[in-house]
């Protein structure tokens, strides 16, 4: 008798719940326990965010004593002709980097949405490789490809007649930071050009335009956001890059290293406070452009659209395939060539393959030891990072409580994306290091002053300086869920925190593993931020891909990034392969 | 209001968001085990009047009183309410065992008593032996049948049910719209349904609430909304309706309309109007009726502008013959059989009846939809 059980159930349970009444009825627990999260997120972000480039704000408006001295240093900066020089500098780099990589990143990222050209998986993969290297490894590539005694100035060490194309300078940086940019033009570019409706195509088809006229009537305008967008973070990249100009800039000096030499060689901390605020400025102009135009794509995509699937259409097939394969190969033959050279005993004269350089005897740097510290680095970020980031969108997008201070925290979660990786370097330095601040007259001794120089402190660079893209790929995974479920939870009585654990965390699992990925290799490849905070008893990997490579061992410097790429690679598999395992498992309850 | 038999009461309540009024001074109530239907456009505040009962959404004014007690501070978890969306919203990850057994597990029951009350649950809505399905290895239909079982699970006092149907085939939907019926009939539990859909409400409500643009304009049975809505909104949102603007009070029950006069017999509050004052007249156009069984009153004489076939019927467009004006138009929902019978065609000279029980009188400052 089913319903006769139900029915006495429903009794005691309504009978239940008159018991209830009182004043503890009316307390809600959970959503104190949310609104305490919510000001919890609020204040560490406050902490090691706001309060950092404060520091650093006021820094470049204060002498080395600490005694006000308003806009005089940055006056004095834009007097100095040397320092002004590196500004413009930048910005021809950072024009003309975003110019090729979005150029050959549109026609890369067009032959895989739009065409049925083979190997279009093993071809994504090979664009993605410089997501894995330090852009220190670009410029030392380069070295050894265009540098005084590389494969192609000496003709392949003399079969050939060589070409000197003048690496060391302008030519070199853009080079190495288009290879860096292009990844991410195509991967932002890729999703723009499958995000499109097949009925427009098949409506201007009808209509008897000319394929010209279509790419420029329908493709190109359904693309403009994400090409606008490709823009903005080319440019960002480029601008505030320090890896690759630190390498094959030679006397070309740009913002990003400029920094470095003001605050490592000359220990003008206020000079490097004020060129980071220059180089901050066209970075936040051109982050708040993306924001509003990721707007503007969110509103004018209609949900309903008949995805658009490539057909073959053989001339326009080989070209690309063409196009693909030669701008691949390059990107391929570049990182082989730093292997190759890795392994060579003496280039370019004794060229017997060896682990000669692996070593790392006779050179500086830490050799394994930073190697290693640079794993755990990693995964104490990819560990960290993702529990942090993953918790942050899930209370900015799942819970209702606090509305004004939720907007504050995904404002501040995505201000990392404007803030090159120098900047928050050196506003940690200069805000962990403090002893303590002079508020209103009353000495306040510095509370985080013991992380600096710990592995916490690298570890909360890295998480803040990867912060954004994380915290939109779990918002992202966030949103497709339906937002019923806290609600249907909490209506069976079911604590919040229960069904984060059983339903939300694993229907997002491979959101957070891919975070936690993305922590680790860019925590692997990173040189800007972490070049300030390490200090001597904790070598980092790619400092001292830097710091060899500056005392000439180049080929020590590329045997390691060689190390940093290889497991970076390994951690892409292993990422790989779990989510494979993940989609095996869950199989039934993902496909529809 | 406050007996034993009144499972909700909303009185009072109002929802303001910044300065627009989403809800203002809405009061009901509902016996225990009756089924209440919440019916309104898009937009008019109905879903979030569901969500001011369910605790989803605090209101800024009034009381929600669940069982006697008022929950207006509650949240959603101490109001003892079962909820089933549109979307479903089950869990994906767990099958549909789990997702029943979900709200059960964190009330201490014990695995024997969990599994038996989840065989109950399927058995009840139907889904015997498929509990090891994952959601998306089950259809529409049967998901949202998974969702029923999961709020009743835990054995609500109330269940509040928010569009269930709306994102169902149509078969599927006139299928479950009986089922929900009877089961909710069966458990005599105290259910509340928000709806767009007028069929839905009028086939499965004891009671309709109407609401329009944050206003409650009708509670009544389905006979009444439909028979004698209140407005004229109720009148168009619900069934087709004519509207004949401009007649005018000759004196209580005799109208005139278009240079004819009709009898009135329901004056829905137009008696309190002086002569004189302009009104509007309703009729649904299932209650025009032609052919000679008509009566002798209310007679109007008509042309056929033009006829639109619809299966089991004919719409057709008619033009009053007018003295004083023209263009006045009619619509009649008239039976094939009757059209062939007749050999209606267009063109034809049709006079019409209009019954005068059958016949609305609204002010002319009700402006209709």
């Amino acid at each position: 008798m089913p319903e006769g059980g139900l029915a006495t159930e429903a009794a005691t349970a309504s009978a239940r719940a008159r018991v209830d009444d009182g004043f503890w009825a009316r307390v809600d627990g959970e959503r104190w326990i949310k609104r305490l999260l919510i000001v919890a997120l609020c204040l560490w972000l406050g902490v090691v965010l706001v309060l950092p480039v404060l520091q650093l704000l006021v820094k470049s408006l204060a002498d080395d004593q600490g005694g006000f001295v308003g806009l005089t240093h940055y006056v004095k900066y834009f007097n100095s002709p040397n320092l002004f020089v590196s500004l413009r500098n930048s910005l021809v780099v950072a024009v003309l980097t975003t110019l090729l990589s979005v150029g050959l990143g549109f026609g890369y990222a067009y032959a895989l949405a739009r065409t049925t050209i083979f190997g279009r998986g093993l071809l994504k993969g090979v664009a993605m490789m410089p997501l894995f290297a330090p852009t220190l490894l670009n410029g030392i590539a380069l070295i050894y490809l265009f540098g005084r005694k590389g494969l192609v100035t000496t003709g392949l060490f003399g079969l050939l007649p060589g070409v000197d194309i003048g690496v060391y300078g302008p030519v070199g940086i853009v080079i190495a930071e288009t290879l860096y940019a292009f990844p991410q033009a195509v991967l932002i570019l890729v999703i723009a050009l499958k995000m499109t409706d097949a009925r427009l195509y098949e409506a201007a088809q009808s209509l008897g335009a000319s394929p010209l006229r279509i790419f420029f009537t329908v493709t190109l305008p359904g693309v403009r956001f994400g090409l606008m967008s490709a823009v903005f973070v080319c440019f960002i990249l480029s601008f505030t890059d320090f890896g690759a100009p630190k390498v094959v800039g030679g006397n070309y000096s740009v913002l990003a290293t400029d920094i470095y030499k003001q605050v490592i060689g000359q220990q003008n901390f206020s000079m490097g406070a004020v060129v980071s605020v220059v180089l901050l400025i066209p970075a936040l102009l051109a982050f708040i452009a993306d924001r509003l135009v990721q707007r503007r794509q969110v509103a004018s995509f209609a949900a309903r659209s008949v995805p658009l699937i490539p057909r073959p259409n053989p001339r326009r097939d080989v070209f690309f395939a063409f196009y693909c394969w030669l701008v691949g190969g390059a990107i391929v033959i570049f990182y082989l060539t730093a292997l190759f050279a890795s392994l060579v005993k003496v280039w370019p004269y004794q060229l017997e393959l060896g682990l000669w350089h692996y070593h790392f005897s006779g050179t500086g740097g830490g050799g394994y030891s930073a190697f290693f510290n640079s794993l755990r680095m990693s995964a104490y970020s990819a560990l960290w990072g993702t529990a942090i980031t993953f918790l942050a969108a899930y209370l900015i997008e799942k819970t209702r409580q606090l509305h004004g201070l939720r907007q504050l925290a995904y404002f501040l979660s995505l201000a990392p994306l404007a803030l090159p990786g120098m900047v928050i370097g050196l506003a940690y330095i200069f805000f962990f290091n403090a002893r303590g601040w002079e508020i209103a007259g009353v000495f306040v001794a510095n509370p985080f002053n013991w992380l600096y120089s710990t592995m916490a402190i690298l570890v909360l660079c890295n998480i803040v300086h990867f912060f954004s893209v994380s915290f939109l790929t779990a918002t992202t995974a966030l949103k497709q869920m339906d937002r019923e479920f806290e609600t249907v939870s909490a209506s069976m009585g079911v604590p919040f925190t229960k069904t984060f654990v059983r339903v939300t965390v694993p229907v997002c699992l491979p959101a957070i593993l891919e975070i936690g990925m993305y922590y680790f290799v860019n925590s692997m490849a990173t040189v800007s931020a972490v070049i300030f905070l390490y200090s001597a008893d904790l070598p980092l990997a790619s400092v001292a891909v830097a710091n060899m490579d500056d005392a000439g061992d180049t080929a020590y410097a590329c045997a390691m990034s060689m190390l940093i790429v290889a497991a970076n690679i390994l951690v892409r598999l292993m990422y790989g392969a779990s989510t494979a395992g993940i989609r095996r498992r869950s199989q039934a309850w993902l496909t529809r | 209001m406050n007996t034993s038999d009144t499972s909700l009461a909303v009185e009072k309540v109002g929802k303001k968001y910044g300065t627009f009024a989403a809800l203002s001074d809405v009061s009901f109530s509902a016996r225990r085990g009756e089924f209440l239907s919440i019916l309104g456009p898009s937009g008019c505040g109905k879903t979030t009047l569901l969500r001011l009962i369910a605790g989803l959404e605090s209101h800024s004014e009034g009381r929600v009183i669940i069982d006697g007690r008022d929950v207006s501070g509650s949240p959603v978890s101490k109001r003892n309410v079962g909820i089933v969306f549109q979307s479903y919203a089950l869990f994906p990850n767990l099958s549909a065992r789990n997702n029943i057994a979900y709200g059960l597990k964190s009330r201490g029951a014990s695995r024997e008593e969990i599994v038996a009350r989840v065989d109950e649950l399927l058995d009840l809505v139907g889904m015997r032996g498929m509990g090891r399905k994952y959601p998306a290895q089950l259809s529409g239909g049967q998901q949202q049948r998974v969702a029923l079982a999961r709020s009743l699970a835990v054995s609500p006092g109330l269940l509040l049910l928010d569009e269930p149907l709306s994102a169902l085939d149509a078969k599927v939907r006139l299928l479950l719209r009986g089922e929900i019926r009877q089961l909710q009939k069966r458990l005599g539990i105290t259910t509340v349904m928000v709806t767009h859909d007028q069929e839905e409400a009028l086939t499965m409500a004891d009671r309709i609430l109407v609401i329009e643009k944050g206003r409650l304009v009708q509670d009544g049975t389905p006979h009444d909304i439909y028979d004698r809505p209140a407005t004229p909104f109720v009148a168009s949102f619900i069934g087709a309706m004519n509207f004949i603007p401009d007649a005018v009070k000759v004196h209580d029950g005799v109208y005139g309309l278009g240079g004819h006069h009709v009898q009135v017999g329901m004056e829905n509050g137009s008696a309190a109007l002086p002569p004189g004052s302009r009104v509007t007249i309703a009729i649904r156009p299932e209650d025009v009726l032609i052919g000679r069984e008509l009566g002798s009153a209310n007679i109007v004489p008509t042309t056929v502008s033009a006829m639109e076939y619809r299966g089991a019927q004919f719409r057709l467009s008619l033009v009053v013959h007018s003295g004083e004006r023209s263009g006045l138009r009619l619509d009649a929902d008239v039976a094939a059989e009757k059209v062939r019978r007749l050999q209606i065609r267009p063109e034809m000279d049709l006079p019409v009846h209009l019954p005068f029980n059958r016949l609305r009188v609204y002010g002319a400052g009700e402006a209709h939809a």
